[in-house]
């Protein structure tokens, strides 16, 4: 299996190598507009928050699979992990704040010891729990077939990657005989209700493309994979989320050995949407990675530009005060036209329609 | 230094042709618009075909742009490769088609 980039000692593994190449990886790098002169004329700059609505927590970057494209440099090689106490920590915040939502991801979010016990701690708080479930870890260890069992049970939103419906498309990103595992993964899902009409039990999948291209429209994309899903395997779920893939970690080391990354970014601003830019989720979300220090999304945790508080330290979870939180400018680099390009991308899909 | 009659980078100057005459190429810019907008065909039926016409036109450019425009439409390697041969299948037919002609020369001067 792919060792991940931070067990091959890759400079790509350190986000400030990653900002240098986005910024100035290449003579054309350095002239492309920057993120922030696309927000001046629409009065987005400097970006500052919405009212907070999804509380975000990476629970730690083990995974069981090592997908070409991921972001967060996840794999079986890595060990982050959120403990017990930092998960009391975020239900504290989470209590205080105006956070609907729960959104679990990872790595791989179930293979946390303390995965269950967390999921059930925010249920007692009566917020949604989303989990950015890779489907094959249902299949990866008898310990974890009752997932979907444990999904039911405590009203799970399931959101899936699938980036397309053969096994070519699917191996090609996410590993090999990932696609026959996600299929019958899916299939555990729906007999258990699992984005079947009238249960309430919401499946959702996630597209997002197998190279260095734009997603399609994510309408039709739906269309596409639930026909095809049904006819052969059977298969239904709720809705399609259409994702870019954001040019940093493993994705950007393909777009540089690739030869794509100065026409992906040319891509990216070029496909630059107002509309996408001002829903963009970084303004209504907030991230904790494993080990609590807090960020303004995902992809910044990754690239390690962190939250600072007011007396400039990285602010950890611990210390939240969601009144200052939500004055805070939000951190923006070269990687957000990932974002902003087409109908936008969110964890939620399109921003657009 | 590469010496080539096609450079990739010359399509994002296509725009441009209006330089030398403004008003042809702002009325094919148009044209080109409605014919690749809505209409009776699915955004990706068209790119499909215009990924065909690109091989039998062999346009470089095009072959590149519609190729990554197929993908971004949800098309598959396998539906752009039947597109290729649908392309192919015509243009080798349109020339088998003329067999005929030789066919009824030949006979026509040959002894029966």
């Amino acid at each position: 299996m792919t060792k991940s980039l931070f067990s091959q000692a890759s400079p790509l593994a350190k986000g400030e190598e990653q900002i240098r190449i986005l910024n100035e990886g290449s003579p054309k790098l350095r002239t492309l507009t920057p993120f922030g002169k696309k927000l001046e004329p629409l009065g987005l700059f400097p970006l500052k928050r919405t009212s907070l609505e999804i509380f975000q927590v990476n629970v730690g970057k083990m995974c069981n699979q090592v997908c070409k494209h991921c972001h967060v440099d996840a794999g079986p090689d890595r060990r982050e992990i959120m403990t017990r106490e930092t998960m009391l920590q975020c239900l504290k915040a989470l209590k205080e704040s105006s956070a609907h939502t729960v959104d679990l991801t990872g790595g791989a979010p179930e293979m946390n010891p303390d995965f269950r016990w967390f999921v059930e701690e925010i249920r007692k708080l009566d917020k949604k729990v989303i989990v950015r479930c890779n489907l094959t870890i249902i299949l990866a260890n008898p310990s974890y077939y009752d997932l979907p069992e444990f999904f039911k049970k405590y009203q799970v939103q399931v959101v899936s990657s699938l980036p397309y419906y053969d096994k070519r498309n699917t191996d090609r990103q996410r590993g090999d005989g990932v696609f026959d595992k996600s299929i019958k993964a899916l299939q555990m899902l729906n007999e258990v209700g699992y984005g079947k009409g009238g249960t309430g039990l919401q499946l959702d999948l996630v597209y997002n493309p197998t190279g260095a291209f734009l997603p399609g429209a994510q309408e039709e994309l739906e269309a596409d994979f639930k026909r095809e899903l049904k006819t052969l395997f059977g298969i239904e779920f709720n809705q399609l989320f259409v994702i870019t893939n954001m040019p940093i970690s493993r994705f950007l080391e393909y777009l540089e050995q690739s030869g794509n990354l100065e026409s992906y970014l040319e891509k990216l601003i070029a496909a630059f949407n107002p509309q996408a830019a001002k829903g963009v989720m970084c303004r209504n979300t907030v991230s904790i990675g494993w080990d609590g220090y807090v960020y303004d999304c995902d992809f910044n945790q990754q690239l390690d530009l962190p939250v600072l508080s007011q007396t400039q330290r990285r602010l950890h979870v611990a210390e939240i005060n969601w009144k200052a939180f939500s004055e805070e400018t939000i951190i923006i680099n070269q990687h957000c036209f990932g974002c902003t390009a087409g109908s936008g991308s969110s964890c939620g899909g399109s921003l657009v329609e | 230094m590469h010496n080539h009659y096609y450079d990739p980078e010359d399509l994002k100057n296509f725009g441009k042709v209006t330089e030398f005459e403004e008003k042809m190429g702002a009325k094919f810019f148009e044209y080109y618009q409605t014919v690749f907008g809505k209409g009776a065909l699915s955004a990706r039926e068209k790119s499909l075909i215009a990924l065909a016409v690109a091989h039998v036109v062999q346009c470089p450019y095009c072959i590149d742009a519609y190729s990554t425009d197929c993908l971004e439409k949800g098309a598959n390697e396998q539906q752009m490769m039947e597109a290729v041969h649908v392309a192919c299948a015509i243009r080798g037919g349109a020339s088998l088609v003329h067999a005929t002609q030789m066919m009824k020369h030949v006979k026509k001067v040959n002894l029966p």
